[in-house]
């Protein structure tokens, strides 16, 4: 679970990392307000997205005067800001984070992440900020400081005081740093992060290390940890198709083309995906409903990939295992008899019980375009859906 | 000789009384599983579906001689029941449970180096359908009546995708001497190189067909490891050539992060070490029946 720049900051800062000092607006009035509370000469307003990048597309305005700030709450709110993390769509930013200027010396770049591999936390750093760690792994791989962490005793103070010598810390500095890197290492393990990302940190002309961004992740199945973190979930910045999955218990992903796919075990979606690819389509969706799956399931995955309007066909492929194909296509006749289908159909059952449920769905009367194998699933689906394409064309 | 089970395992179900637990106790003893007893803490003393349940996994292994454990505790336990059946002295683990934080399971592993080789549990999972020798036994949710009895070894991350695997197998007369489910998280208890090293061992394995799918490095470690080590022919095929970058496909350990970690760049790794590829999902048997012509 992702959270918001201001959010992440409040959270960090409880940990000893410093940050400048701001304020949350929803409204112009609100962000000259903060300002106004803040005081000084310059001003920074931060839309809050979902998102890195935020600069480029925009979203981030200095402002001198308190007329700048208010101009610029009043062209970022409500307004949908695209960067290449949001996807075409972008994200609505609807509240701004007002923060106080600073005069920056240096920009760091530090981040925690998982290291599958090594099975453990690690501190990932780089003297040259600023940048994506993308963009510094292509130009400055050899900047790039890497410092495992050893899961049974957590990290040690000589780990960060090494990190902080190798970005050139200066020595007046050091404690600071320690701090810095320490605290970020606490939060990662007590709040059970997926990744803590600060970039750029900076030092500023009167020797403070401060965190001018930061973006914090959460693993969502520690949530029940940390109900206050729960909290902070802004559905606003969710694919409203995929807040609606998930909280009907489904798992969906909205995708680019015009095939809607309905798929128990997340194997077999990616597996079907990569199907209907090869026969020369594209899936609109990745969904899967689930090892068990039911006809109740069934029925409220079917309102949710055709609620996408991209969708020229559909292609349901289930393998019953524990659970019998009859059963599961029962919950499919019943499913389309209660929603008005307007795409082409295409059923493909496997497993437990197959014939019994190819024939439920042969005699119910319904036009359903039924596949045996996985490669003519696909390639029906892929059919059905040029066909739909044509239809809708020539009307 | 099959890997890891055997009809001779003496099984224990962790959450042994839980509804899910109870019905695939049931269904695993279908399959030929021994099937012990099972833990609940605070029901000990009590029978259930016929067997003793235990408050502690100490209890079963030293009253009734578990060697091996099924988990269906929950996510936010389960990382405890697994650390619980390690110290037992249990040899084999299977944990079904779905959903467990990452950083327990970094505790779990962390946890589990500290026993030496002779007394080292190992751990399939979590968040896999589980572990089959067909004709033997089953430690696990699947649909034990696809898997036809043979010699061809098989790992997978997926659940479905590996019932599809036996089913497309089967079709072309072609048997299972063990199935591994090893889950689909960020974290695996073993991975596909573990396993590897076991079937090539294994006399009753001609073949491994390996069943991944795009994040991490895993499958192509393995292959690099059967390049230099493994003479028995290696399958594999790579679920999710058309995932987006940086999303979670269903699978937590599912997403691409860093290079080395799509499905097409696994495919072109795996390739270069001589595994067969079926780059299909629709083409594993055929590739696993042309793979075993060729041997």
């Amino acid at each position: 679970m992702d959270i918001h720049e201001y959010q992440a900051k409040e959270i960090l800062n409880d940990y000893g990392v410093q940050t400048l000092p701001g304020g949350l607006a929803y409204s112009p009035e609100q962000a000259v307000y903060q300002a106004k509370e803040m005081g000084g000469e310059i001003w920074v307003v931060k839309a809050q997205i979902h998102s890195g990048a935020r600069g480029k597309a925009g979203g981030i305005v200095v402002c001198k005067t308190e007329q700048e700030v208010e101009e610029a709450a009043e062209s970022l709110l409500g307004k949908r800001l695209v960067t290449h993390q949001t996807g075409p769509a972008g994200k609505i930013c609807n509240r701004l984070y007002i923060e106080s200027g600073a005069d920056i010396q240096r920009e760091i770049y530090l981040a925690l992440v998982l290291d599958r591999e090594k099975e453990q936390v690690a501190v990932v750093a780089s003297a040259e900020g600023g940048m994506d760690i993308e963009e510094i792994a292509e130009n400055r791989p050899e900047t790039i400081i890497r410092e495992p962490v050893e899961p049974a005793v957590g990290m040690q103070a000589f780990q960060a005081r090494r990190i902080a010598c190798k970005l050139g810390i200066e020595k007046s500095m050091l404690a600071q740093a320690t701090t810095t890197i320490m605290g970020c290492y606490r939060a990662f393990t007590e709040l059970d992060c997926n990744m803590v990302e600060i970039n750029p940190l900076v030092i500023t002309g009167d020797h403070r290390i401060i965190a001018l961004d930061a973006k914090v992740s959460f693993d969502a199945n520690a949530l029940f940890k940390h109900p206050n973190i729960a909290e902070c979930r802004d559905k606003t910045q969710e694919d409203p198709r995929e807040t609606a999955a998930s909280d009907r218990g489904l798992n969906y992903i909205g995708l680019d083309g015009n095939i809607g796919c309905l798929i128990n075990g997340a194997g077999l979606a990616m597996g079907t995906m990569d199907m209907i690819q090869h026969a020369g389509g594209e899936p609109a969706n990745f969904l899967d409903i689930g090892g068990g799956a039911n006809p109740e399931r069934v029925a409220k995955a079917f309102n949710l990939v055709l609620a996408d309007d991209g969708v020229d066909a559909m292609l349901v492929n289930i393998f019953a295992g524990i659970n019998r194909c009859d059963w599961i296509a029962e919950g499919v006749v019943e499913a389309v008899k209660s929603i008005d289908m307007k795409v082409p159909l295409v059923v493909r059952l496997s497993g437990t019980n197959v014939d019994q449920g190819m024939e439920i769905i042969k005699n119910s009367g319904l036009p359903i375009i039924m596949a045996y194998s996985l490669a003519e699933a696909a390639d029906k689906a892929v059919e059905a859906a040029n066909e739909h394409v044509k239809k809708k064309g020539a009307k | 000789m099959a890997i890891l089970i055997t009809d001779k395992s003496r099984v224990i179900v962790q959450g042994f009384t839980g509804k899910i637990a109870t019905f695939h106790a049931e269904d695993m003893a279908k399959w030929g599983t021994n099937i012990v007893g099972g833990t609940t803490p605070g029901r000990g003393g009590e029978t259930h579906l016929g067997k003793p349940v235990f408050n502690t996994v100490q209890d079963a292994v030293e009253q009734e001689g578990a060697d091996a454990s099924i988990i269906f505790v929950p996510g936010p336990f389960a990382a405890d029941a697994i650390m619980e059946a390690a110290e037992a002295g249990i040899k084999f683990c299977v944990c079904i449970t779905d959903g467990i934080p990452t950083l327990d399971m970094i505790r779990v592993k962390r946890y589990m180096r500290a026993f030496n080789k002779e007394n080292k549990m190992v751990l399939t999972g979590p968040n896999c359908a589980g572990s089959i020798s067909p004709g033997k036994a089953m430690l696990g949710i699947m649909p034990g009546h696809i898997y036809k009895e043979g010699r061809v070894g098989v790992i997978g991350r997926s659940g479905t995708l590996g019932y599809e695997a036996a089913v497309q197998m089967a079709d072309h007369g072609i048997g299972i001497s063990s199935s591994i489910g090893i889950g689909g998280d960020p974290i695996n208890g073993s991975g596909f190189l573990d396993h590897l090293k076991l079937f090539d061992k294994d006399p009753e394995t001609d073949a491994i067909v390996m069943i991944g799918e795009i994040g991490g490095s895993q499958e192509a470690k393995a292959a690099e490891w059967a390049r230099d080590n493994c003479d028995k022919p290696v399958i594999s095929y790579i679920a999710g050539l058309t995932a987006p970058k940086g999303r979670t496909m269903g699978h937590a350990g599912a997403i691409v992060s860093s290079s080395g970690e799509s499905a097409a760049e696994k495919v072109e790794i795996l390739r270069s070490c001589g595994v067969h590829v079926a780059v299909r999902p629709s083409d594993i048997g055929t590739t696993v029946a042309e793979a075993l012509k060729k041997a």
